[in-house]
């Protein structure tokens, strides 16, 4: 099947003033496809995503959205097939759930008789009624998230979306997220809880200082960053003695009488798991890769050099 | 529908909802009624409808009191929501930025004009039951009273809205709001009187300080009601009536130019404006 990519960013840069917020990237998001957006405060992600709904223009290279310019002459009709949640999203304090998505499926010219399943669907069938002003941070979040799946887009940019959410909500999020990439749709979120994009997400993207940094898989960023994986073994009995045996150069550390922590790089994993296995008195061996935690400040102290 | 009117409904429902609808009307009206009263205990023996009386009082109460509710309503209307953080949403959907300016804008002069005339409109009509029945050019000055108060309002209700898109700062946009309605309704006048006390009448003729008249939209608004019909008799204008040169006609296309040119350039600047 040929796809081609909904979102296509080429050479863009973001100047305000002397600075640059975002400096020539490039990036393609394909449809169905979830990719999370990662960096610290200030690498330029919100500005990015804005640059993609056409709310600020680059100050050079240019940016396609299902084929057309964000900014351009179409750009009213291109924002109705786009999902958007800002960061710290907010609503007007006395409007209740209902009203306020009921305006904005209006702006969508939608039928409002579908918000409410809408709002069920985002676990606000009981608020519904309530005026956001009582609303909790994670409940206006999840307001947040109703109003950006209004009318099915197939872009939908998420800035920091599973902030304020309770560890449930977050897992209801990702469920969602998972039934819009099977429907073709294209999801860019943008998050600090490194942890919990690992597994969720087809691509990570690496901003740092307007720059990508990196881009890829979780797999593909490990094999970017040379970091050491730890391999940890249970002994049946106390084993001491047996660190002198192994051959080659390598770190380790009792954790206690009975766990040992061997350090080494990525591709002597497969060498000394084999010297492992040979030996005796092992009861158990965990294999701990790189986090995406790890890698993240890897690339960043990189970036920083 | 519309966007321009989906959003002048959330703003209608907005403004509903937070009592400004119910303050404005109450204040206009209690204000009215006061003046209605007070105006009608003297001119009984007089034998003028106190009908007349009301427009000159009424209106000399509006220059004040209208612009300053139209810039309260407005100045935050668009700084406001940048701050609050619902404006990039908003911005984010399927909208054009002049409709959104336009949309809250209308939203806006629905509340001001239902405010005005049922406020204005409670005085006209207890007058008109209580006192002698005054006759139809008294009404209809009275009527027109109504109509060019929530236009003179429309006017600082676009002012406003130029403020608030052009400022990036709520408190600087209330500030500059106040100090618009400051200028327009009392520093011109009294520089425009020092004016023309310094000059002595050698370059300030009479035709330039009609069109000087024209630079300020309370100004119109006083020439349009104060000068007009008998009610120009009580107000201390009719030696200006006499020499302004000015159809009612041409004062309400003034006033109309006054709302069209900063509503437009509102408009251009917001369409502008990087987010």
């Amino acid at each position: 099947m040929m796809t081609s990519p909904t979102v296509q960013i080429a050479g863009v840069s973001k100047r305000y003033g002397e600075r640059y917020a975002v400096r020539a990237l490039d990036l393609a998001l394909e449809p169905g496809e979830c990719v999370a957006l990662v960096g610290h405060n200030g690498a330029g992600k919100s500005t990015l995503i804005k640059m993609m709904l056409g709310l600020t223009q680059p100050s050079e290279g240019g940016i396609a959205v299902l084929g057309e310019d964000p900014s351009g002459p179409h750009a009213s009709r291109l924002r109705a097939s786009m999902g958007f949640l800002p960061e710290n999203v907010a609503f007007a304090p006395a409007m209740t759930g209902r009203e306020v998505l009921d305006f904005y499926a209006r702006l969508r010219r939608l039928p409002v008789a579908a918000n409410g399943a809408l709002l069920e669907r985002v676990g606000l069938g009981e608020a519904a009624r309530r005026r956001v002003g009582t609303y909790s941070k994670g409940m206006r979040q999840r307001l947040g998230l109703a109003q950006a799946l209004l009318g099915a887009p197939r872009v939908l940019l998420l800035d920091e979306p599973t902030s304020g959410l309770d560890p449930i909500s977050r897992q209801s999020f990702y469920e969602l997220v998972r039934e819009l990439r099977e429907t073709g749709a294209t999801v860019l979120l943008s998050s600090h809880a490194l942890s919990e994009i690992e597994d969720r997400t087809d691509r990570i993207a690496v901003m740092s200082h307007g720059r990508l940094v990196a881009c890829g898989t979780l797999s593909e960023l490990r094999a970017l960053a040379p970091l050491p994986v730890r391999i940890r073994v249970h002994f049946a009995e106390k084993g001491s003695g047996f660190a002198g045996s192994m051959r080659g150069p390598k770190a380790w550390e009792w954790l206690d009488e009975r766990r040992l922590e061997l350090t080494c790089a990525n591709d002597t994993k497969v060498e000394t798991l084999r010297e492992l296995s040979s030996m005796k008195g092992i009861a158990d061996i965990e294999i701990i890769p790189p986090t995406l935690d790890e890698i993240y400040a890897h690339m960043m102290r990189e970036a920083a050099e | 529908m519309n966007p321009i009117l989906v959003i002048a409904g959330q703003e209608i429902r907005a403004a509903l909802r937070n009592r400004w609808v119910l303050a404005i009307t109450l204040l206009m009206a209690a204000l009215a009624l006061t003046l209605a009263f007070l105006g009608s205990a003297p001119t009984g023996t007089v034998g003028v409808g106190a009908l007349e009386v009301t427009v000159v009082s009424l209106s000399s109460l509006t220059i004040f009191l209208v612009p300053l509710i139209a810039l309260l309503l407005s100045y935050d209307a668009i700084v406001g929501e940048a701050e609050r953080g619902t404006l990039l949403l908003l911005l984010a959907y399927p909208v054009a930025r002049s409709q959104v300016v336009l949309g809250k804008f209308l939203g806006h002069t629905t509340v001001l004009a239902f405010a005005t005339c049922l406020g204005y409109g409670a005085a006209g009509l207890v007058l008109g039951w209580s006192a002698a029945a005054p006759d139809w050019e008294s009404w209809i000055a009275f009527a027109s009273m109504i109509g060019s108060s929530v236009l003179l309002g429309t006017v600082f209700l676009a002012l406003g809205y130029l403020v608030s898109v052009a400022v990036r700062d709520r408190g600087m946009a209330g500030g500059l709001a106040i100090g618009i309605w400051l200028f327009l309704v009392l520093i011109y006048d009294m520089a425009l009187l020092g004016a023309l006390v310094a000059d002595q009448g050698r370059h300030i003729s009479a035709g330039l300080f009609n069109h000087l008249l024209l630079l300020d939209p309370a100004d119109i608004y006083r020439l349009f009601n104060l000068s007009g019909f008998k009610v120009s008799a009580f107000s201390g204008m009719a030696g200006l009536a006499e020499q302004a040169q000015f159809g009612r006609a041409t004062l309400l296309a003034a006033l109309f130019a006054w709302i069209a040119a900063p509503l437009t350039l509102a408009a251009l600047l917001f369409r502008r404006r990087q987010l």
